[in-house]
């Protein structure tokens, strides 16, 4: 039980946007947490991650990581896991990286930032980088030169450099089209398989979910309605939500070829 | 690189032709008869003619513009009418004054603002915020002329802390006369080690500099306010916050860089801005810049200096834009790569 | 907000009714204040003849045993060089910098616009040529260029009105160009040319309301920046001549009494501080009020 969320409620004000009973990630697992845009998604990833008060937000419950209570934390402690045993992706990886830094800086620092010497940091990089197929030149490149793809290749590769034990993926394909995508699936893939990672996979795609996810967990204005293995869920729904929402899902009937 | 600044350069060269063009305009929208003027009050209609025909008034307007064209690019800008002497050489000897004058009131107002809108983007919202944001809103609704007198009557009337009028106090003219080279006060007098002339310049400077910074300090800590507000709600920030970054590194490093764009273009703004201020200002502190050259040459009706001031500061404001879009083109690598 | 239109105008935005308004309100005493000092400012100029203790000398009474008599209960800002009351001259002040403020960002807009939808929506050479224009009046700091007007010009409030305006449409034809470029590109403008419906028609019914928000949040922020430019100019002895109670006039006139008569530049100093204080907090919380991308944060 890598990361185990309890009672989690968070809110603005007086308005709750998510009350999780019970979501837990294990090691080298994809768990899936879909639902609709808006359903409170996000703001779990910022809870974990200690950012919610960031946008203004409250956040009450448990978190833990390995059994270390996340909540209680102060900042400074968790500044010290955020990237190091926590990394977080986003959506629309264009603008995960400030414009006017070349793309290696903001790696180089976060590495150093966690301890490595200017040596390491930079043999760590260039492994990340080809672990995630791309070349370490790019590095060297501005955000507006590299395609979306790339870029969350390299936000996973700062993942990886950094050798996080949790990836917090907020729909860090949607901005991607679909061959794309699969290049990005296949890499959380690996992480899973090869690094151990327990990855929470964020995402308003069911068929992006089921074709990845080991668990899947449905989010409806901020409840879990459903949990369980991804093939028995999306098969045999049991939440009457989560039966609407895949028959949301338009699908592609293949006609046999006359 | 090469090719952004090629395009840039080769705009302001356009927009100048049209600049001075402009300026002909404006100089034929005098009414009455400028060769009546000339000529006088008591003059023949003979002698209208004859001055109407040596102000070349008698030729075409699309002649007069190519010699009026010609006289700006080759230097001869008009005779004031009330200096007798040519417009440019006027305004060369008055400009380093204003130049001064401008420079360091932006400095002033950068070492101002920049600080409080960081406050006040760091802090959206508390005491500080609130004030700094109406403070800001006072400096750019200022009139600078009555600030100018409000000033000089407090802190040199009144108080007598600071020196009311002129350049440099007149004691030193036979003390520690300064000799000049370049025409800058600031600069000449180090150059030449007159120290007691620097501080006095200096000593008179500061008021008429204050007066003059506060309409680019409001303006520029809104800005910054603006942009770093706008920075921090991005992606790229939480995700620098998501690495682990202490809050003072996400502000000061990743949000910070994206503040200067705004604030490096309205440099260039404020610059042409406050060159123009001086005429509001100068006159009031006896300050030797093109702003009292100005105001002299309005209360005289002396158009050819108003012309030539007004095309003078246009000049300079083109090429303070070009150099800042470069500069920006430089900082920013959207800019250029687009 | 500025003597000239800012750099960074404001983003289109729709006006909230209702409850949203009631909070939006709430939020921005920026707004409401500036507000309330503008109403505070037009009522004052409206009831002028009301107001002023001593209307007469607003225009040309003198009163020579009254000359340079400082702050009192008679004359609550003393009286200047010729014994006429600041207050009432201050009070009847109030209807000039408004007005001029008003038809100098009336005949802006009415230059500006249409030149500004021709250019957005057309495009091409005529669009080119229209920009081409504004970027040479551009190129000037806006108070120079109209000091140059006002200066070749006879001095008088209409010239002040005219060489303001003149150097103040070209702000206005790039904002609404810019504005009906991006809603000329629409799709639904593509529907209706394919409808077959007349250029004019698109133009009048739907390019120009949808480009019309930031022209309007502009010109609430330019109404201070306006009536800086003309006291400034008056200031300078362009614009309105003696006796018309007109603030900068009056802060120049009072020049000479400063250091032993210190209200006869004062007040009418603070007059205008005030009302471009009021007028920029207005504009200022009309464009926050508008701002589509107001974050929590704020």
């Amino acid at each position: 039980m890598r990361l185990a969320i309890t009672g989690l409620q968070v809110s603005f004000g007086d308005r709750r946007v998510v009350d999780v009973n019970e979501l837990v990630v294990g090691q080298a697992e994809i768990v899936g947490l879909a639902g609709e845009s808006g359903s409170g998604k996000s703001m779990t990833t910022l809870a974990v991650l200690g950012l919610a008060h960031t946008v203004g937000a409250t956040v009450r419950g448990s978190i833990t990581l390995d059994r270390t209570e996340l909540t209680g934390l102060s900042q400074r402690e968790l500044r010290d896991l955020r990237g190091r045993r926590i990394a977080a992706i986003f959506q629309s990886p264009a603008t995960a990286f400030s414009p006017v830094f070349k793309v290696g800086s903001v790696v180089h620092r976060a590495l150093r930032l966690h301890g490595m010497s200017r040596d390491e940091a930079t043999e760590a990089a260039d492994r990340a980088m080809r672990q995630v197929l791309l070349s370490p030149g790019l590095l060297d490149r501005y955000p507006s030169q590299l395609s979306g793809g790339q870029l969350q290749r390299v936000a996973i590769a700062i993942a990886l450099a950094l050798r996080a034990e949790v990836l917090l993926a907020d729909e860090p394909t949607s901005a991607l089209d679909v061959t794309v995508q699969a290049e990005v699936l296949d890499l959380l893939r690996e992480l899973r398989d090869r690094e151990g990672m327990s990855v929470l996979f964020i995402s308003h795609d069911l068929a992006v979910v089921a074709e990845l996810c080991d668990r899947v967990a449905i989010m409806r204005e901020g409840r879990i309605v459903e949990q369980g293995p991804a093939a028995r869920v999306l098969s045999a729904p049991a939440d009457p939500y989560t039966a609407a929402l895949l028959a949301a899902v338009p699908v592609i009937r293949a006609e046999a070829a006359p | 690189m090469i090719f952004y600044v090629a395009r840039r350069v080769a705009t302001a060269v356009l927009v100048v032709a049209g600049v001075i063009i402009l300026t002909f305009v404006i100089a034929r929208v005098v009414p009455g008869d400028p060769a009546a003027t000339w000529a006088g009050p008591h003059a023949s209609a003979a002698q209208v003619a004859a001055a109407r025909k040596f102000l070349g008034l008698d030729r075409p307007p699309a002649v007069q513009l190519a010699s009026y064209f010609g006289g700006i690019l080759t230097g001869s800008w008009g005779l004031s009418i009330h200096t007798h002497r040519p417009v440019l050489s006027d305004i060369g000897a008055a400009a380093p004054a204003s130049l001064e004058l401008v420079t360091a009131a932006l400095i002033i107002a950068l070492v101002i603002a920049v600080p409080l809108g960081l406050i006040s983007a760091r802090w959206p919202g508390r005491a500080a915020d609130h004030s700094i944001r109406a403070g800001s809103i006072l400096g750019v609704s200022m009139p600078i002329f009555w600030l100018a007198l409000i000033l000089q009557l407090v802190f040199s009337q009144r108080l007598r802390l600071l020196p009311a009028a002129g350049e440099f106090s007149p004691s030193l003219l036979f003390t520690h006369p300064l000799t000049r080279i370049t025409g800058f006060g600031l600069i000449d007098a180090p150059l030449t080690g007159n120290w007691a002339m620097f501080g006095s310049i200096l000593g008179h400077l500061l008021l008429p500099a204050l007066v003059v910074a506060a309409y680019p300090a409001g303006l520029i800590a809104r800005l910054v306010r603006a942009q770093v507000l706008d920075t921090i709600g991005e992606t790229h920030v939480q995700m620098v916050r998501a690495l682990g970054f202490p809050e003072r590194t996400v502000f000061g490093r990743f949000a910070m860089k994206l503040a200067w764009n705004p604030v490096a273009a309205a440099l260039a703004l404020v610059f042409g801005y406050s060159l123009v201020n001086t005429f509001l200002v100068e006159a009031i502190f006896d300050w030797p810049g093109l702003g009292e050259y100005a105001t002299a040459s309005i209360q005289t009706l002396d158009t050819p200096a108003i012309l030539g001031v007004t095309l003078f500061i246009a000049l300079i404001y083109v090429a303070a834009n070009l150099i800042v879009d470069i500069v920006q083109a430089a900082i920013d690598p959207r800019i250029r790569l687009r | 907000m500025i003597e000239a239109p800012t750099p960074f105008p404001a983003e289109a935005g729709t006006l909230p009714r209702g409850p949203a308004l009631r909070r939006g309100l709430r939020a921005n005493p920026l707004l409401v204040a500036g507000a309330a000092g503008s109403v505070l400012i037009l009522a004052v100029a409206v009831l002028a003849p009301l107001i002023a203790p001593f209307p007469a000398d607003a225009g040309a009474a003198t009163h020579p045993f009254a000359v340079l008599r400082p702050p009192s209960a008679q004359h609550w800002f003393g009286t200047d060089d010729v014994g006429r009351d600041i207050f009432s001259r201050v009070i009847y002040g109030a209807r000039i910098s408004p007005l001029v403020a008003v038809v100098v960002l009336f005949i802006a807009c009415v230059i500006g616009l249409p030149l500004g939808l021709l250019a957005g929506y057309f495009g091409g050479w005529l669009d080119e040529a229209i920009m081409r224009v504004t970027d040479i009046f551009l190129a000037f700091p806006p108070l120079l260029l109209a000091l140059a007007f006002a200066a070749v010009l006879p001095a008088s409030l209409t010239t002040v009105v005219i060489a303001i305006a003149v150097t103040w449409w070209p702000w206005y034809t790039r904002l609404i160009r810019g504005q009906a470029a991006s809603v000329a590109g629409r799709p639904y403008i593509e529907a209706c040319r394919a409808l077959g419906i007349s250029r004019w028609r698109i133009l009048h019914s739907h390019v120009l309301p949808n480009s019309i928000t930031p022209l309007t949040v502009q010109v609430s922020l330019d109404i201070g920046g306006v009536i800086l430019t003309a006291s400034a100019l008056s200031f300078l002895g362009l614009g309105a001549q003696d006796p018309t109670p007109d603030w900068g006039l009056m802060v120049a006139e009072g020049q000479n009494y400063f250091t032993t008569a210190w209200w006869v530049v004062t007040f009418p100093g603070l007059a205008i501080l005030f009302t471009a204080f009021t007028f920029n907090l207005f504009g200022d919380g009309l464009r926050d009020l508008l701002d589509p991308k107001r974050t929590f944060l704020r």
